[in-house]
């Protein structure tokens, strides 16, 4: 039996291509400091990882030349961004809708890895317990990104706006009836 | 009248999003080894248990908490507490399954409203009229493998409220007497309130094919483009002999939304979603799939379409023993 795909969208092949060639050093840094913003924020996700707050998770969004790496170290997290292949105690794979997707509420990961949208490889109970802080913080990186920019907050939600509409990534936290 | 839709809540803001989707009700567990979906990052402590339960209350919803493991020796204290605590933070039953904890609830918590979990396998009649007697037990979650036939002779001679399952993840064993997690990974639902623990579980991809381990034994293997099954032992694929095959059963869930208006008249109170261990999107999604059906199924109205295929493991439904032709 084949799987049922989700039919999650896939980044824009021309911007994704574009970033073999953008600097990542400070796109790594503004996601350290959106992480450490998180963590100020949101300090339950961090309590809710339990024995797994040190475990090293890396994120690979199969649809960017990218992968990040992400310590939480008890809500003092570390991340760190890479064109290499990076290593870690666990790992999960997908497109980037699909692992924006579950951030927002509006895909759920289990139906994601059934249907091979999703891979995770590594140590399965941490990144179970990463999916429950996560899912548990109703976080909406949208609304977040605007806290943090200060006067700029208006400019910086249009900006998001734009680029959840062309390309089909959830950027911001919608009803959680949505994905399907 | 409406049946009541008793749904899951593995975190707060699943529990947030079960009620906003419509439950009636919904249940849930503390964040140890008292309730049978001890995940990492999944449960309730103490205060989100409160302010969990006053939200539902605030929306005319109710939560049941699930204290439903069976005491280890000389640990009973923690299960004890869990039923205070689960009392006076407002709680409007708890689901248990040991005859020890029903005992010392009744006698200890006489006024906190006692449902039978599916823990206890509970499957025939005198048997729910025993734990009714003995332990003043209000509502009884029915076991995966009665037939609505089955339901109906209960219901015919028993007084106590049923529950049954319609959607999730598919126990075929008696549940509460289930030991094959055990030999593999040294946990079971029944004492530490997980099957097949992810601690214990790994995945392995190899050019797409995918291989499930559960204590280092591979459980599944599956081609590229095939559903992702999850390794428990009673929906692995063995090889015995010259065949391979599911021995037990396949990996599905079980989605009894078809059969709503045949569990209305089988007598069945209350309808109950598994999937504590699911995110909110899923509750959301299937809470209010199943809000509609039992809304449509009281005023009379045809079934609305399921939408809930891919929700489901294996990406496969089943209407389970409910019809008999699944035995």
């Amino acid at each position: 039996m084949s799987s049922q795909s989700v039919h999650l969208p896939l980044f824009p092949r021309l911007p994704a291509l574009a970033l073999r060639w953008v600097p990542v050093t400070p796109l790594s840094m503004a996601l350290a400091g959106f992480a450490r913003h998180l963590a100020q924020r949101h300090p339950g996700m961090f309590r809710r990882l339990g024995r797994y707050d040190q475990t090293r998770f890396v994120l690979d969004p199969t649809d960017l030349p990218i992968s990040i790496l992400l310590e939480p170290r008890g809500g003092k997290p570390r991340l760190y961004l890479s064109r290499r292949k990076l290593r870690g105690d666990a790992r999960i794979a997908g497109p980037l809708a699909g692992l924006l997707g579950m951030v927002h509420g509006t895909y759920d990961g289990d139906a994601l890895f059934f249907s091979r949208d999703l891979l995770i490889e590594g140590d399965t109970a941490a990144v179970l317990a990463l999916r429950n802080a996560i899912d548990d913080a109703e976080l909406d990186l949208s609304a977040e990104a605007q806290a943090m920019s200060g006067p700029f907050a208006a400019q910086v939600k249009r900006l998001i706006a734009l680029a959840e509409a062309r390309t089909g990534v959830a950027l911001s936290r919608h009803e959680e009836i949505d994905g399907w | 009248m409406v049946m009541e839709i008793v749904c899951p809540a593995g975190t707060p803001a699943s529990l947030r999003a079960a009620v906003k989707a419509g439950a009636h009700t919904v249940y849930c567990g503390f964040a140890d080894e008292t309730n049978a979906r001890n995940f990492p990052g999944l449960n309730f402590d103490r205060d989100e248990i409160r302010d969990g339960i006053a939200f539902a209350h605030d929306h005319g919803a109710k939560v049941l908490v699930a204290i439903n493991t069976f005491p280890r020796a000389g640990a009973e204290p923690l299960w004890h507490r869990a039923l205070a605590d689960a009392e006076s933070a407002g709680a409007d039953a708890v689901i248990l399954a040991d005859l020890g904890l029903l005992a010392h609830a009744a006698q200890h918590h006489p006024n906190l409203r006692r449902h039978l979990s599916v823990q206890a396998a509970a499957a025939n009649a005198d048997m729910i009229n025993f734990y009714a007697r003995a332990f003043g037990v209000k509502r009884v979650v029915l076991p995966r493998v009665l037939s609505v036939q089955e339901i109906t002779a209960i219901n015919a001679e028993t007084e106590v409220e049923t529950e049954v399952f319609v959607f999730g993840g598919l126990c075929v064993m008696a549940e509460g007497r289930c030991m094959l997690s055990s030999y593999a990974t040294g946990q079971s639902p029944n004492m530490n309130g997980v099957c097949s623990p992810a601690s214990h579980v790994d995945y392995h991809d190899e050019a797409g094919a995918l291989s499930a381990r559960l204590g280092g034994y591979t459980i599944h293997q599956v081609a590229a483009g095939e559903p992702a099954p999850y390794p428990t032992l009673c929906k692995g694929c063995f090889q015995a002999g010259e065949k391979t095959g599911h021995l037990f059963e396949d990996p599905v869930s079980l989605n009894a939304e078809t059969l709503i208006p045949q569990l209305a008249e089988a007598g069945v109170t209350a309808l109950k979603i598994e999937g504590r261990q699911r995110s909110r999107a899923y509750v959301a999604k299937v809470v209010r799939n199943f809000r509609a059906a039992v809304d449509a199924q009281a005023a009379g109205l045809p079934m609305p379409e399921g939408m809930l295929a891919s929700l489901t493991e294996g990406q496969a439904a089943t209407a389970g023993a409910y019809k008999k032709t699944w035995r």
